[in-house]
């Protein structure tokens, strides 16, 4: 009986946990040719020092953090964007090679390569005439 | 940090939001007038709009955007800015997901009433287009002194 009580409450103290960070999703593309996968996010306001990229064999987490110039004493009047947080995960698939990740970031794009394993890569089978 | 931008995001007006949103979704409209100029949520670009005593703060979440096609212009208080996102498309992949708006697109934005149009700057970093528009000076709060 005491255990349900405790149980109970504790659940009730996580929920009301006072810092609640919104995260935004950023919005992405994801597309797959021969070379491997491409993707790329939207992520306004993120330089490189402040994009997080992390890779294991099955997933990706791409976050970052948006800055921007704001006045002392700013008040909101309007706003789309209610967070500066980022974040977004991927499961991967074992035929990609996440080593061999390419990342660029420009103007708030990100854009990421993830090759194919080499061996995986669809080949071309030449039919020979003998 | 942009927390600071956001003070009315008490329970309330979230939950106002959400109520909005959630009419929207079902009857396709919102009982009460909306801004003549107002946008469908989620258009593209979002915006943010800030103000203090002496400027007024527009950011437009303009990512991958070359800041030099945009077109912005200031009337009265109607900031509109509009432009042009094109996005490369390989030819030769499947595209699994297609999230990121692709097109042209325009935004007006109601501002208070005591801006001064020939007082505007913009910049560009990235991808967030940061338009300070100055305020009237008697539009400022006056100390008034007690003699």
């Amino acid at each position: 009986m005491a255990e349900t009580q405790d149980v109970a409450t504790r659940q009730s103290a996580d929920v009301q946990k006072p810092e609640r960070q919104v995260v935004l999703n950023p919005p992405v593309d994801i597309c797959e040719d021969a070379e491997g996968i491409t993707l790329v996010a939207d992520m306004p306001g993120v330089s490189r020092d402040r994009l997080n990229i992390e890779v294991d064999k099955n997933s990706l987490l791409i976050e970052g953090d948006a800055h921007f110039d704001m006045p002392e004493g700013i008040q909101a009047l309007y706003a789309d964007i209610r967070s500066t947080r980022y974040r977004r995960s991927f499961s991967l698939s074992p035929e990609l090679e996440p080593n061999n990740i390419d990342a660029t970031l420009k103007d708030g794009v990100l854009t990421l390569k993830i090759p194919k394993r080499a061996e995986l890569r669809p080949r071309k089978i030449e039919v020979r005439v003998d | 940090m942009f927390n600071r931008l956001t003070p009315f995001e008490s329970s309330l007006f979230d939950e106002f939001q959400r109520l909005e949103r959630e009419m929207d979704d079902l009857f396709g409209r919102w009982p009460w007038p909306i801004g003549i100029r107002s946008a469908t949520r989620g258009s593209f670009p979002p915006v943010n709009v800030g103000a203090t005593s002496d400027e007024v703060d527009v950011y437009l979440f303009t990512p991958g955007v070359d800041p030099k096609t945009l077109d912005i212009s200031i009337q009265q208080n109607v900031l509109s800015v509009s432009g042009e996102r094109k996005l490369p498309k390989k030819e030769d992949a499947n595209y699994y997901r297609q999230e990121r708006f692709d097109g042209e697109f325009r935004r007006a934005i109601m501002l208070p009433e005591d801006v001064d149009a020939d007082r505007v700057e913009a910049r560009c970093e990235n991808g967030i287009l940061h338009i300070r528009v100055q305020r009237r000076e008697a539009a400022k709060p006056r100390q008034i002194e007690v003699k």
